[in-house]
């Protein structure tokens, strides 16, 4: 079975600075890897080359054997690879369904079909299938700007599944969501993976939400992984203490 | 249910008000009341590029100038009104979305000051290239069209063909706001970043949102030409974009109806005012300006602050809306 995700070799420098110093990894169909690391270790940066945000200096990206290293987001999103952002990104002035309905509406057909064919082309029903799945249903018209952070965190989570991606690379997902929100997200990104097999890669900070509900966890540190394996693995590796908690 | 039709009773009111009000003017009354029907297209045309895509800019005046000129050229040359009038508007579309690629390298005051060199560089054109634009001798004795047979020469006429020309544009703006394109747009404006991730081509409607705004200019001016029947550049300066942008800013800048309500602040106001005698563009800046600072979301804005207060965004709502947490 080919991997869904190929990295190999990706390097990334901003000048004199090596923000990812050649970094290679595979991911399984199914799989939710971790990446974890102090700040400034590369993770985001990672995510950017992997996405289209930033051109890698080096390196390439494959999705399902195919090569698509630089190819612009919008297109790597239509082939099924979607994504949140370390900073919530969501479209305030939107309501909460009319925010999912953007997330799938450019999935299917062209531009042209988009405007003159039928309008809804079942959007609607998958939005609200999904803000059931999120628990969000009951503030399916309300303004997205008018939710509080946790809520705006889920609804990010499920604009990035509305149009049933392949792959999803979400950044920090639990940043500063309180505890019960994140129980609450770390049960639905396990019933994602479990029902329908989605694939992740997940990078976040809290390691108790990471332990969870990662399979696999790769750690950054200074552009490098420098550890890998299952969460018990890693939490037990020097390698891993040292970068974060510094020499003893 | 009562409110869509209480909606329904009060479009219907005004379009009665519209189609009747010529009977209570002078020719001039009409003509200025037909002159903001043409900058309300022009401005509902703006409002896409700006209020709905977010993209600035202050080039509207360049596409007015345009749909004119080439509606001035062609019918006192013998072409039937209709086709140059399809032409005003395909050829702003095209050049509006050639005008679009800087905006995909620059945004807000940058691209603003590439939009004004345009509008400069198009009026210069209109002044200096006197073999196809007269210079500043401008093109008269531009004919008025017919409908059917009817000529639209009398001013009411004319006032009767631009307000169908305004409610075909607002019926075809509506259905395009509400359409999955309207959609992007917005997005666009909130949040490219996001929106190129889920998908959103937004090189591409970052394009067709200047084309269409571009389009509608064109249109505008292709009404402007007949209306005036003397056409010379002066119109088209720079002063023209800024007045436009005032119109859908001071409307509410992303609301529907904002551009109607501007183009009446910008062009109806200032007549209104007249009774000032010398004083009236004076009382009229500063109506704009003490507007501007207590509303700076327009007329719209301020409308929709007063009958819908909105509760403060997360006390009043995160809440009572807990239970789709609590659920795990």
């Amino acid at each position: 079975m080919t991997a869904v995700l190929e990295v190999h070799g990706l390097e990334k420098r901003f000048g004199g600075i090596v923000a990812v110093a050649g970094v290679s990894f595979e991911l399984k169909e199914g799989e939710i890897l971790g990446i974890i690391g102090p700040n400034g270790s590369g993770k985001s940066t990672l995510f950017n080359c992997i996405l289209g945000q930033l051109r890698p200096t080096a390196g390439d990206v494959r999705l399902d054997g195919r090569t698509v290293t630089g190819m612009r987001p919008c297109d790597l999103n239509r082939l099924g690879v979607s994504r949140t952002f370390q900073l919530l990104q969501i479209f305030p002035q939107l309501s909460v369904r009319e925010n999912l309905i953007l997330a799938g509406q450019e999935h299917k057909g062209t531009m042209l079909s988009r405007l003159f064919g039928p309008r809804d082309a079942g959007l609607s029903a998958r939005a609200d299938e999904m803000l059931g799945f999120f628990r969000l249903g009951p503030l399916a018209d309300e303004l997205a700007g008018g939710l509080s952070y946790g809520q705006q965190k889920l609804l990010d989570a499920a604009m990035a599944f509305m149009a049933g991606p392949r792959l999803a690379l979400l950044d920090e997902p639990a940043g500063g969501v309180n505890l019960t929100m994140l129980a609450s997200l770390r049960d639905r990104l396990k019933a994602i993976n479990a029902e329908f097999g989605a694939t992740f890669v997940v990078i976040e900070h809290n390691m108790e939400f990471v332990m969870a509900l990662c399979h696999r966890i790769l750690v950054l540190a200074e552009g490098r992984i420098i550890a890998q394996g299952d969460p018990a693995e890693v939490r037990r590796d020097p390698r891993v203490i040292e970068a974060y908690l510094g020499h003893a | 249910m009562t409110r869509r039709l209480l909606a329904c009773v009060a479009l219907a009111a005004i379009a009665a008000f519209l189609v009747a009000a010529p009977f209570a003017f002078k020719p001039y009354g009409v003509f200025i009341l037909s002159m903001w029907a043409v900058m309300s297209i022009a401005a509902i045309g703006l409002n896409l590029t700006l209020g709905f895509a977010g993209q600035v800019s202050l080039a509207q005046a360049a596409f007015v100038g345009i749909g004119a000129y080439v509606t001035a050229y062609l019918t006192t040359r013998g072409w039937p009104f209709w086709s140059t009038y399809a032409l005003a508007g395909l050829v702003c579309f095209a050049i509006g979305w050639l005008l679009g690629y800087p905006a995909l390298r620059v945004q807000h005051h940058y691209l603003a000051f590439v939009t004004l060199a345009f509008t400069t560089l198009v009026y210069l054109v209109f002044r200096n290239e006197e073999w196809l634009t007269g210079g500043i001798y401008g093109i008269s004795n531009i004919p008025r069209p017919s409908v059917l047979g009817w000529p639209m020469d009398a001013p009411r006429a004319f006032y009767w063909f631009c307000l169908a020309h305004l409610v075909l544009v607002s019926l075809a703006a509506w259905w395009l706001i509400r359409s999955p394109w309207g959609r992007a747009f917005v997005a666009l404006r909130e949040n490219p970043v996001r929106a190129l991730s889920l998908g959103v081509d937004t090189r591409r409607y970052t394009l067709m949102a200047f084309a269409l705004g571009a389009g509608l200019g064109g249109i505008a001016g292709a009404l402007y030409a007949p209306l005036v029947q003397y056409i010379d550049p002066s119109p088209f300066a720079l002063g023209l974009s800024l007045n436009l942008l005032l119109m859908v800013v001071v409307g509410g800048s992303g609301y529907f109806f904002g551009p109607f309500l501007g183009a009446m602040v910008a062009v109806l106001l200032p007549e209104w005012l007249r009774f000032t005698e010398g004083y009236y563009l004076m009382a009229y800046a500063v109506l704009v300006i003490v507007l501007m600072v207590f509303c700076p979301a327009g007329l719209l804005g301020l409308a929709e602050r007063i009958w819908r207060p909105r509760p403060l965004p997360r006390a009043a709502t995160a809440e009572p809306s807990a239970p789709p947490v609590s659920a795990s």
